[in-house]
């Protein structure tokens, strides 16, 4: 059966309140105001995001004391805070450490963490790649070490999202029953985490070193296809947010080539530029439809989200990354600026297409996924 | 917006089963069942009544094919070279001709007997086909007809040419056109295949010496010709930009057949993954566009189109020259020989084995991205009407078509 991607009127309301809320809190001038903060973003925008507007536990099922809103609704929840450039732990915490928890942890930890999420109290992390830079399964190697009845870590844990300041870490280790989850809370013994100054401004990475610290094991026994589901929806969702940062960077472009006249005529009417912008609405559009069809998959029953979220991310990996590389072009000297906001998107971009695994692994995963 | 005729889908499966009482596609030709199906108002259902249709909504066009294919196994199709006369002609004539010409043209297009060209380009006029040159001059009740086309597509087995011709040299050009039907039987028509990259010859030149033809096959009024045109050209691009399969992977089937039948050995594991990637890229590709006319339907349904629609007719043909060359690289040395050969002819019967349909493929998608609107006249038109960008200073618009320069 063909996916329908078909949106309700309840979709189109969400969509205007959170454009509404986003153009209120998260204009280019707050944008830079958070970014240059420590923490990274605002936390009265946070709770306001949660409480006002229910966002920060959109996918969390009610009993948990969320939404228990579907993919559909994240997706457009992320497509405009890609597109407002959203300085916010949202990623890391209501999509990413969120889905881990419901995919692995027990039931006492759900019920705890993802209650905190939801009010906009806790931020969660999930530490999941390490020094050596592997997205993939294969790239885990931290091993967890069983001590008493409790269980110890040893081992660095690299890029991970607001991890210099979330209140609790989901740690992927192994164990001898494979692939895990470990909780590790702010303040653990042996614990230290350090900002890593990042490529993409309004995001904040940390480095997190663990040194016999002690953490409770929240799985039950190997999780390996469970987290690579939970990656498979954070790709969906974060391509949602390609997306929305795309179309923004597509927007300021045409915007531009209106308006600048050079020769004593619109840029935009010379076919050089013309053209690029054409090539990037098709770019968009593609993706657009690459972004929504992972997400309609994620809300379904469909068993393909492997292949429709590793497609959606190889494709708006490199749909996001032309459109902004392509609005510096078509603003000239003025697109290389500090001033100007396209390099936040460019930044973003670079450092999104990189996050979870470039282009070229998830056309892998594609392949792999579609047998050849 | 067109009102149309409220019909639940159960009447409409009603009705065709109605037809199917009538005329089994199991039990008769496709001729004979099609003009059955016309003569039912179940051609076209989005057509008015009398025209072969029952004016519905053209969504419910499926319910009709849905209903047949469910009570036999045989189904006549739309033949592959009725294809302009049904995806252009017919809509032109439905909206410009008078009762007595859709009476006597409509029922034959959509059967399959008459075949329909479309005689636009020019040598003189591609791109800018408002600047053609053929010329038609008033004589009583006729028009006088001199003039060349070319790339005229099907035009050896046509019975019936949508032609436009310039009426009036001392206006602006798209002011000096119009629209007319032209009967290929003609005295004065003449014509001759062109051959293609493939060897073969889809398309004719056509030329036209002192040809007559009545007034009366005149589309739109004189001086209209071009906007008659547009409905035509709109209509091709729906025709051609349809885009993608239906099917999860279905477009891009082919070339991973060749792929997973490729020869073992014939290259180095970094080359192997290197080309895998590139396989992978055009899966990709081939479901992105799928995807999309899927999204594209649903903005459709929710009556809040957007520009998916637009991209698809540059996006299908940049992917699908992409995705032959990539072919033509998985077969790597083998695809040193071009078995079906080159030598001039109409067409090449049989090309049924992957490899040789692929080799010819890589060769005739060349045309998509020109036939049909080429891809940066594509890129113009996404830039300046979806987007909204400036057009390009014109030395052609205000100025006497005579006086504009022609190569
Ligand atoms: C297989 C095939 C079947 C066809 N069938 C038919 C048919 O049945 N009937 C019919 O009438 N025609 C038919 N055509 C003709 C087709 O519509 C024209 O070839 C097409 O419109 C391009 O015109 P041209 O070949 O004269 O190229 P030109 O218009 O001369 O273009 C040459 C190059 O210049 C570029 N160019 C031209 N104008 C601009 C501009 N303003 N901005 C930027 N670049 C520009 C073009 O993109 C192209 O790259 C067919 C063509 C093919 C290949």
């Amino acid at each position: 059966m063909p996916i329908d991607m078909s949106f309700t009127e309840e979709h189109e309301e969400l969509r205007a309140t959170v454009r509404a809320f986003l153009v209120e809190v998260s204009d280019e001038q707050a944008v830079r105001e958070h970014m240059s903060s420590e923490r990274g973003y605002d936390r009265d925008i946070w709770r306001r995001l949660a409480e006002q507007l229910g966002l920060a536990g959109l996918i969390i099922p009610e009993e948990h004391g969320g939404a228990g809103a579907s993919f559909v609704e994240l997706l457009i929840a992320m497509e405009e805070m890609g597109r407002a450039l959203l300085c916010s732990p949202y990623l890391g915490t209501s999509v990413f450490a969120a889905s881990a928890l419901l995919a692995c942890a027990d039931e006492a930890t759900q019920k705890e963490l993802l209650a905190g999420i939801a009010s906009g109290e806790k931020i969660v992390s999930v530490a999941w790649v390490e020094p050596n830079g592997r997205w993939d399964l294969a790239g885990i190697e931290l091993q967890a070490r069983a001590k008493d009845d409790l269980w110890e870590l040893d081992g660095a844990k690299s890029w991970v999202l607001d991890g210099h300041s979330a209140d609790t870490l989901l740690v992927v280790a192994r164990t001898d029953e494979g692939l895990e989850l470990f909780r590790v809370d702010a303040g653990a013994e042996g614990l230290s985490r350090e900002l890593v100054p990042s490529l993409d401004l309004t995001r904040k990475l940390a480095q997190i070193d663990l040194a016999a610290t002690p953490a409770s094991r929240v799985s039950r026994g190997d999780q390996t296809a469970a987290l690579e589901q939970v990656l498979a929806l954070t790709k969906a969702a974060l391509a949602a947010e390609q997306v929305g940062g795309a179309e923004k960077c597509l927007e300021m472009a045409v915007e531009y080539a209106k308006t600048r006249l050079q020769f004593g005529r619109p840029i935009g009417s010379y076919q050089a530029i013309k053209h690029k912008c054409a090539d990037m609405l098709v770019q968009v559009e593609l993706a657009k439809s690459a972004a929504y069809n992972a997400c309609f998959v994620a809300a379904g029953e469909e068993d393909d989200l492997l292949e429709a979220a590793a497609l959606a991310k190889a494709h708006c990996s490199e749909a996001y990354f032309l459109a902004a590389a392509e609005c510096i072009q078509i603003h000239g000297g003025m697109g290389f600026t500090w001033e100007l906001p396209i390099h936040l998107y460019f930044k973003r971009a670079k450092a999104s297409e990189l996050f979870f695994g470039d282009a070229a692994l998830q056309r892998e995963i594609v392949a792999d996924q579609i047998g050849i | 917006m067109a009102e149309y005729n409220e019909m639940s889908d159960e009447v409409l499966r009603e009705r065709t089963r109605a037809l199917l009482e009538e005329a089994h596609p199991e039990k008769c030709d496709s001729v004979t069942f099609r003009r059955a199906q016309y003569e039912h108002g179940l051609a076209w259902v989005h057509f008015p009544e009398g025209y072969g249709g029952l004016g519905l909504n053209p969504r419910m066009n499926v319910v009709v094919y849905d209903e047949i294919t469910k009570h036999s196994k045989v189904v006549h199709h739309d033949p592959g070279e009725a294809i302009i006369g049904i995806g252009m002609g017919a809509p032109v004539v439905l909206t410009y001709g008078t009762d007595e010409m859709k009476k006597r043209l409509l029922p034959k297009i959509f059967s399959g007997e008459e075949i329909w060209c479309q005689l636009f380009s020019e040598p003189g006029a591609g791109s800018d086909v408002a600047g053609l040159a053929t010329s038609a001059v008033r004589d009583g009740d006729d028009w006088i007809l001199n003039g060349q086309k070319v790339w005229t597509t099907l035009a050896h087995i046509s019975r019936w040419g949508m032609l436009i011709a310039r009426t009036d040299p001392d206006v602006p050009k798209h002011d000096g056109l119009s629209y007319f039907i032209l009967d290929m039987r003609a005295p004065g028509v003449e014509i001759r295949p062109l051959y293609q990259i493939t060897g073969e010859a889809e398309f004719n030149e056509v030329f036209m010496t002192d040809v007559r033809i009545p007034n009366s096959h005149m589309l739109g009024k004189e001086g209209q010709g071009w906007r008659v045109a547009i409905t035509t050209l709109m209509n091709e691009r729906v025709a051609i930009g349809g885009g993608g399969s239906k099917k999860k992977g279905g477009g891009s089937a082919p070339l991973i057949k060749l792929w997973k039948d490729r020869k073992p050995g014939a290259r180095s594991a970094a080359q192997e993954a290197i080309l895998r990637d590139k396989v992978t890229r055009c899966y990709i590709e081939n479901e992105l566009l799928r995807m999309t006319s899927q999204r594209a339907r649903a903005a459709q349904k929710s009556g809040n189109p957007g520009p998916e629609g637009s991209v698809s007719k540059l996006a299908h043909a940049e992917s699908l020259k992409r995705m032959w060359e990539v072919a033509m690289d998985v077969m790597g040395s083998d695809a040193l020989a071009f078995e079906h050969g080159y030598e001039l002819r109409r067409s090449t019967p049989g090309i049924d084995t992957p490899r040789g349909l692929a080799k010819y493929q890589f060769l005739r998608s060349r045309a998509n991205s020109i036939e049909g609107g080429t891809s940066e006249i594509m890129r113009n038109i996404l830039g300046e009407r979806v987007l909204g960008l400036p057009g390009e200073p014109r030395v052609d618009k205000t100025v006497p078509w005579k006086d504009v320069p022609r190569s």
